[in-house]
């Protein structure tokens, strides 16, 4: 059970990734951010939910869309805003950017380009905790994307065979890239893909911050008692497009985004709960807010005053 | 090839007489490794039990238990990427993925991911992890058992590759690959596990980017790789006959490449030959070819000249496949007319 300091920070954490992306928006339009930016605005509540059941030491894989997996694994904010900018202080030096931040210090294994492409590698970190004999365990995110990506299923076949400790947490925000979900995954119930594997698995609303922690904290307990993987499919909404550079949006309605953001938001949800449970007022949430936006705008400027990595270095880290 | 004899000229240490088969010394690395270091572990299809369809792990899940022997499922991308994972917690894996052909399975498991996170992380995260993978037509299996698909993974920064042809090279390359720290691929020739060769007692290693001389020549040059470097010292051996001594040298290692050894020779000996059992076009041997003429050009008398697998499907019929194969004939063939004698 959390108590009230963890309540507001679940809070912080997610109006921390949300100012971050939003500064990612403005960066990358103000053609200061190189590359290609994939936000994870709407989508808060579940890297936050779900990392606050981990451990520093437990793993975590993440996405192409993965800035806020890495921040609520407890990156920095300086030193991923230095790496979406190529700068030499980045958590890579530079040489990863957006879609690849990793940071063995925190578990973080890596963000992915390739969408399900780090669903076997978690598998394998649950299989070393196993073999090493420490209790940590891993969560794989992905996306509803790699639900049909067939190493997805090879994996979490053997996870289960093997009893790993990795819990395969979907975040199903509706839409791979430009396509709906539900127009390219056949059966109506995902779960049923992880049940299939006699995988315990769940839905869970993913724009409550705690049910996403209660959902996770019973997986991680089941896989480090030695119980195996667990599938959590969290239903969420990014709530702008695929990258910063899809803003039209054909795909879908704007109604259909009006009501996730004013009926759904999850960080509204969750003010409006720490409110009427008297955790907090709101004079003390704006309070966090405003911490989060000063702590941004340090990032961006420490990121800007970084330098690009030295020439000599693009040869350097092929081989370790 | 099924005739291969290993030569004495192919002895490097004292050996104390005894000989291992290809598998035998690979299964001796593996189980060296094993009692050495409590991280490395074997997966792959039938590694455990069975001892592999080739019978190279045979015995090695006796020892080691099944934790350390896993018999996995047929599904090779999710083998690599389990590797791999293992890999960059702490451990250090040997996947097996049976046939070469089947790599193609785990390309952007072992492209994307194992390749590139040392470099993508800025050098935080390191993949320590073998994959051993089979190459070589003539065992009458036709399109999708026999493929030497060596120059695939040959091409991408961040894999090193290993392609021994003597027991003696097997057991030490591997060693070395099991203690690197970058992800590496070995392909055995699957012809040559039955190959018998001097490995001696006790522990030595051979490092990865280290050319050998097979026998040393000064008028022609041949550098062949795994199962061609046989032929190219029967071939060899047949020019000797006519006056002609030749070269040979295996490269041992794809990446990193010991091309300072191929170029010296070649400025030796003012020609040279190169010959592999991969696809000829964009292959091992076109880059050999290209490291050689870059290095040594004003050295040469006359065009370095390859020969690989013919740029088709393996056939099953076996006059069909045969054909397609590098021989020993070719060699002394290609090598005569490189000389001037025909």
């Amino acid at each position: 059970m959390l108590n009230t300091d963890q309540f507001i920070e679940l809070y912080r954490q997610m109006v921390t990734i949300r100012r971050f992306e939003e500064a990612v928006w403005e960066l990358y339009t103000a053609a200061i951010m190189p590359g290609l930016a994939h936000l994870s605005i709407g989508q808060e509540a579940v890297p936050v939910g779900a990392c606050a059941a981990l451990r520093r030491d437990d793993y975590i894989t993440s996405t192409h869309r993965g800035h806020g997996h890495c921040l609520a694994k407890g990156a920095r904010i300086d030193r991923m805003f230095a790496e979406l900018l190529g700068k030499v202080d980045g958590y890579c030096r530079g040489k990863g950017g957006s879609m690849h931040i990793a940071d063995q210090d925190m578990g973080n294994l890596g963000a992915n380009g390739i969408v399900g492409g780090s669903a076997a590698i978690a598998a394998g970190a649950g299989l070393s905790a196993k073999m090493r004999g420490t209790d940590q365990v891993v969560i794989s995110f992905f996306g509803d994307g790699a639900l049909n990506q067939g190493l997805l299923l090879e994996s979490m076949n053997m996870a289960a065979s093997w009893k790993l400790p990795a819990i395969y947490l979907c975040e199903n925000n509706q839409y791979g890239e430009y396509t709906p979900m539900v127009s390219v995954t056949a059966g109506a119930d995902i779960t049923a893909r992880g049940r299939a594997f006699g995988i315990p698995s769940f839905t869970v609303d993913g724009q409550d911050v705690l049910a996403v922690h209660a959902c996770a904290s019973e997986a991680v307990a089941r896989a480090r008692a030695g119980d195996g993987p667990t599938f959590l499919v969290c239903n969420t909404y990014r709530y702008r497009g695929h990258h910063v550079g899809d803003q039209l949006r054909a795909y879908r309605t704007r109604e259909e985004e009006k009501e996730w953001e004013e009926q759904r938001d999850p960080i509204a949800g969750h003010a409006e709960w720490l409110i009427s449970h008297n955790h907090a007022t709101p004079a003390d949430l704006e309070r966090v807010d405003a911490d989060a936006r000063r702590e941004i705008q340090e990032g961006i400027e420490f990121a800007k005053a970084s330098p690009f990595p030295p020439l000599e270095e693009v040869t350097e880290h092929v081989y370790a | 090839m099924s005739t291969l004899e290993p030569r004495p000229d192919e002895l490097h240490a004292a050996v104390n007489g005894r000989e291992l088969t290809f598998a035998e010394a690979i299964r001796e690395a593996l189980a060296e490794e094993m009692r050495r270091d409590p991280r490395v572990f074997l997966m792959g299809e039938d590694v455990g039990g069975a001892g592999g369809v080739f019978k190279v792990t045979e015995g090695i899940q006796a020892e080691f238990t099944p934790k350390r022997v896993i018999d996995t499922p047929i599904s090779e991308a999710g083998i690599a990427g389990i590797a791999i994972g293992a890999a960059l917690t702490g451990m250090r894996p040997v996947l097996e993925i049976m046939f070469g052909d089947f790599t193609t399975l785990v390309m952007d498991q072992m492209v994307n991911q194992a390749a590139k996170a040392y470099y993508m992380s800025g050098g935080k995260l390191s993949v320590p992890m073998v994959l051993r993978t089979t190459m070589g037509a003539g065992r009458r299996s036709a399109a999708q058992h026999s493929q030497s698909l060596h120059a695939w993974t040959s091409h991408i920064p961040g894999l090193k590759v290993v392609i021994p042809s003597t027991p003696y090279d097997a057991k030490g390359l591997l060693k070395s690959a099991i203690r690197d720290n970058s992800p590496v691929i070995i392909f055995e020739d699957k012809m040559m596990y039955k190959l018998k060769g001097p490995v001696p007692e006790g522990e030595y290693t051979i490092p990865l980017g280290l050319a050998d001389v097979k026998r040393e020549g000064q008028d022609i040059t041949i550098v062949a790789t795994s199962s061609m470097v046989h032929i190219a010292l029967s071939a060899a051996e047949r020019l000797s006959e006519q006056g002609i001594s030749a070269e040979v040298i295996d490269p041992r290692t794809l990446f990193p490449l010991d091309a300072q050894t191929l170029i010296s020779s070649a400025k030796k000996t003012s020609r040279a030959l190169i010959v592999d059992e991969g696809y000829r076009r964009y292959g091992i041997t076109g880059e050999l070819a290209s490291v050689i003429t870059e290095g040594a050009f004003y050295y040469l008398d006359a065009p370095v000249r390859r020969i690989a697998a013919f740029d088709v499907p393996v056939p099953f019929s076996p006059p069909l496949e045969d054909a397609t194969i590098p021989n020993e004939e070719l060699v002394v063939k290609t090598a005569l007319e490189l000389l001037g004698r025909r």
